[in-house]
């Protein structure tokens, strides 16, 4: 009889355990090619490490996965006469439970600005942060900015106590290698804490009990583990396997299959993201080439690239037809890019010889075209096409496809010669494309591109109140662009997320995984 | 009449007119393993000249011709024979130069496992003592580390050590490296068992007599004699090197894909699986066993032949 009761009374217990464990964590095991680059938030502007760094810190203002600008640290925000006040969210707490207050936001605006910041371009709209109170500021401008809000969303705040307490005050200086606390710890107000942390291998992020938003936003995550799987084929094992519920990035070749198998759905939407290649045309020599002298500076052979590269057939057989080819390297939806600016250059491998020759080159010169392996949809099969491509007019190309790590470093060094790279745009408009890849000084501007008046509009943009005046001006250094081709455009990128039917996940056109609106059924 | 005909065997006689030859003509599957080994070593060597296309030469790819199914298959076209990678390569003609660098990777491994290994062992087994105590234990550690995991660590001091911007052009020799060091205990070994047979002989005592140097002894009249075994070590060797060439290659860590080999080339094709696009793995991986299984046939009718106690 007591046997028989003890036997009954653990079967109950395990059956009540069960369902419990059960209840107890929505997990969600998320997968994609690389690895955040560094948890410092200013440290590297980068689509993966901001996704990353967004989960844990959080900015004034930030934008749903439609894109919708919504509220975040801020409560709300007008216009001042000499800037913006922005009316702070009150009783928000970091994760190491000090209070979020103006000085936090100052700090942060600060540190953005630091020489080791690779938000500078986003951060100079802002001259000054005036503290009004503990949850009011002021953000001074350099006169009417009216797309600061928009400026904001990539500026993630930051506690200035714990900065100080750890000797971060400012940014990592990620292209010198170095290494500081915050790379691998992080102190921010958003909805997930860091567990732990082992680059390229795995991360594990728990909710943050007590995140504002928690109410406010559908998402019932409690934990999410982050785990980069390099190898393609890999990553989509795992998924099938049930291995890992969400793929950020699968190939597009096996999208079909996904499908197909039971309890999996893929979902896709036009990114905003263009990816492009970039011309050394300013240094005297290139570091790759024989040549005595930079062919890059003669427009003509920068037109024959472009005139050799079969855009249609990049996109048909490497992108499983998920791209849209271009002229542009910024896609519809950011204002600036319009269907006339867009169209296409063509694919007429003659007259690109013939652009050579009159350039001097017929016999054609090598170069080194750098590569990323593991960051943008198929880049290194991209590049690979592109060399074959362009041995057809000629040119001797020599790939070096490394994963993005160490590609990265060399277009923001400015040591490559031609180099492949994507540019997504937070702000949808075209000003955060040219202060970052088009003016003399722009930070990912490896071109060398100097364009006097590309240089006064990236200027003039940023106070011009007049819209209609504001576009014109935007389309008027578009059509400069056009005419002087500094880089290669390739296409707008199409992005598809694969994932377990267990979970709602919304997609979200600029690749960010928005986890305060994903639902575990 | 005088017969002024040489009296000695002509070399095609001395050739045929052994128990080797004999046993090798009363053996099919020697035979057949030969003829296929001898076959894939001559197609991938010839491939500049029967391959339809040249893989390497990027101006004969075209995008467009990308991801065709064999010529067989419906959509495949008739120039393509075993059909096109991603890339729109040919399949036949990446296969016979992926071969060709498979197994040049594979011979210039065992050589220079053999001849590490092969030396060391003569030293060993001649000299003896502390120096023969010292090799033979280096060589017992070694065997007992799976030759994979080493060869991968070496392979990537190597890779390491390099410059990044010399990474691709060395790779083939950071390989052969990796690989060649992982061998040369099984040649040591055998070459140890040998010498300590020879050594003994009268004929090496009487060059000691005479006063030759020692290396001049282990030259010339212990190192010819051991060749007999270190060649079937050498012949099953060949095949594990090609094995491991494709194993590092397929796990990344080998033959570039810009140049590939066998093992890159099944890497590479194993990313299409999924989609259906069979023939980009499956032909490389099939030459590799095809190569393989008859290399190791021919090995091991040779141990056999060569072995006087299993005559």
């Amino acid at each position: 009889m007591t046997v028989t009761r003890t036997l009954a009374a653990a079967l109950m217990t395990t059956a009540m355990a069960v369902p419990m464990a059960a209840q107890a964590e929505n997990v969600l095991r998320w997968t994609s090619q690389g690895d955040a680059l560094t948890l410092d938030p200013h440290s590297q502007n980068e689509g993966p490490t901001n996704s990353m760094n967004s989960l844990i810190y959080e900015s004034l203002v930030s934008r749903n996965y439609e894109l919708v600008l919504e509220p975040e640290l801020a409560e709300s925000w007008e216009a001042a006469p000499d800037g913006w006040t922005f009316k702070l969210r009150e009783g928000v707490k970091f994760h190491d439970g000090s209070d979020f207050t103006a000085e936090d936001v100052v700090f942060s605006f600060e540190r953005a600005l630091a020489e080791s910041s690779d938000f500078k371009e986003q951060a100079k709209a802002v001259t000054s942060v005036e503290v009004i109170d503990d949850y009011t500021v002021k953000l001074i401008t350099d006169g009417p900015n009216p797309i600061l809000a928009n400026q904001l969303t990539g500026i993630l705040i930051m506690d200035k106590d714990w900065s100080e307490a750890n000797n971060v005050t400012t940014p990592q200086d990620y292209a010198a290698s170095e290494e500081t606390f915050a790379v691998r710890n992080a102190n921010g107000t958003g909805p997930f804490v860091v567990e732990s942390r082992a680059p390229e291998e795995l991360t594990v992020l728990t909710a943050n009990p007590d995140w504002w938003g928690t109410d406010l936003f559908p998402g019932n995550l409690d934990k999410i583990e982050y785990r980069p799987i390099s190898n393609a084929a890999t990553r989509v094992a795992a998924l099938l396997s049930g291995e890992v519920d969400f793929v950020l990035d699968p190939p597009l070749q096996d999208l079909k299959r996904i499908e197909a198998a039971d309890g999996l759905e893929v979902k896709t939407a036009a990114q905003i993201r263009s990816i492009f290649f970039g011309f050394d045309m300013a240094s005297d020599k290139l570091r790759s080439s024989s040549l005595e002298e930079n062919p890059f500076k003669d427009p003509k052979v920068r037109e024959a690239f472009n005139l050799a590269i079969d855009k249609d057939a990049i996109q048909r057989v490497v992108m499983e037809g998920l791209s849209f080819p271009t002229a542009m390297i910024t896609p519809p939806g950011v204002l600036g890019n319009t269907p006339e600016l867009d169209e296409q250059f063509g694919f007429d491998p003659e007259k690109a010889k013939a652009l050579l020759t009159e350039a001097g080159y017929a016999d054609g010169f090598s170069v080194q075209l750098d590569c990323p392996n593991n960051r943008y949809n198929n880049d290194e099969k991209i590049c690979q096409a592109a060399v074959a491509m362009l041995a057809k007019v000629g040119v001797d190309v020599k790939l070096d496809a490394i994963p993005k790590a160490q590609h990265f470093p060399k277009i923001q060094n400015r040591t490559s010669d031609f180099y492949m790279l994507g540019w997504g745009v937070p702000t949808l408009d075209s000003h955060y494309v040219f202060a970052y890849l088009l003016a003399k000084d722009g930070s990912w501007n490896a071109t060398g591109y100097d364009n006097a008046r590309v240089n006064e509009i990236t200027q003039a943009i940023t106070t011009e109140t007049d819209l209609d005046k504001r576009t014109a001006l935007i389309d008027e250094a578009w059509q400069i662009i056009r005419e002087e081709k500094p880089y290669l455009p390739i296409h707008h990128q199409v992005i598809a997320w694969a994932m377990s039917d267990d979970f709602d996940i919304p997609i979200a056109s600029d690749d960010g995984l928005r986890p305060r609106y994903v639902v575990k059924k | 009449m005088t017969d002024f005909s040489d009296p000695r065997p002509s070399r095609w006689q001395r050739l045929t007119d052994n128990d080797i030859f004999w046993s090798f003509i009363h053996s099919p599957g020697a035979m057949i393993a030969a003829a296929v080994t001898l076959l894939c070593i001559l197609a991938c060597f010839a491939a500049p000249l029967i391959a339809p296309f040249n893989p390497f030469d990027p101006a004969q790819i075209s995008l467009w011709d990308g991801k065709l199914p064999p010529a067989w298959v419906d959509g495949g076209q008739p120039q393509y024979w075993l059909g096109t990678d991603n890339q729109g390569r040919d399949m036949l003609s990446t296969i016979l130069y992926g071969g060709r660098l498979s197994i040049l990777v594979g011979l210039a491994a065992v050589c220079l496992g053999m001849v590490l290994g092969v030396s060391l062992g003569v030293i060993s087994g001649y000299v003896g003592g502390a120096t023969d105590a010292i090799i033979m234990r280096i060589a017992d550690v070694q065997l007992t580390i799976p030759g994979i995991l080493l060869a991968i660590l070496i392979n990537g001091i190597g890779r390491a050590i390099l410059p990044l911007e010399m990474r691709e052009d060395f790779a083939i020799y950071v390989v052969i490296i990796a690989i060649g060091l992982t061998d040369w205990p099984q040649f040591a070994r055998v070459a140890r068992g040998a010498t300590l047979v020879e050594a003994n002989k009268e004929y090496v005592q009487a060059a000691r007599v005479i006063g030759l140097p020692g290396w001049l002894i282990m030259l010339r009249h212990i190192f010819p004699n051991t060749l007999r075994p270190v060649l079937v070590i050498a012949t099953i060797g060949l095949a594990l090197a090609i094995i491991a060439e494709a194993t590092l290659s397929f796990l990344g860590q080998g033959i570039p894909p810009t140049t590939p080999s066998l093992g890159t080339l099944i890497r590479v094709g194993n990313e299409y699986l999924f989609s259906g696009l069979w023939w980009i793995t499956f032909f490389p991986a099939l030459t590799l066993v095809v190569l393989v299984f008859s290399v190791n046939l021919l090995g091991d009718w040779m141990r056999d032949a060569l072995n006087p106690k299993l005559r």
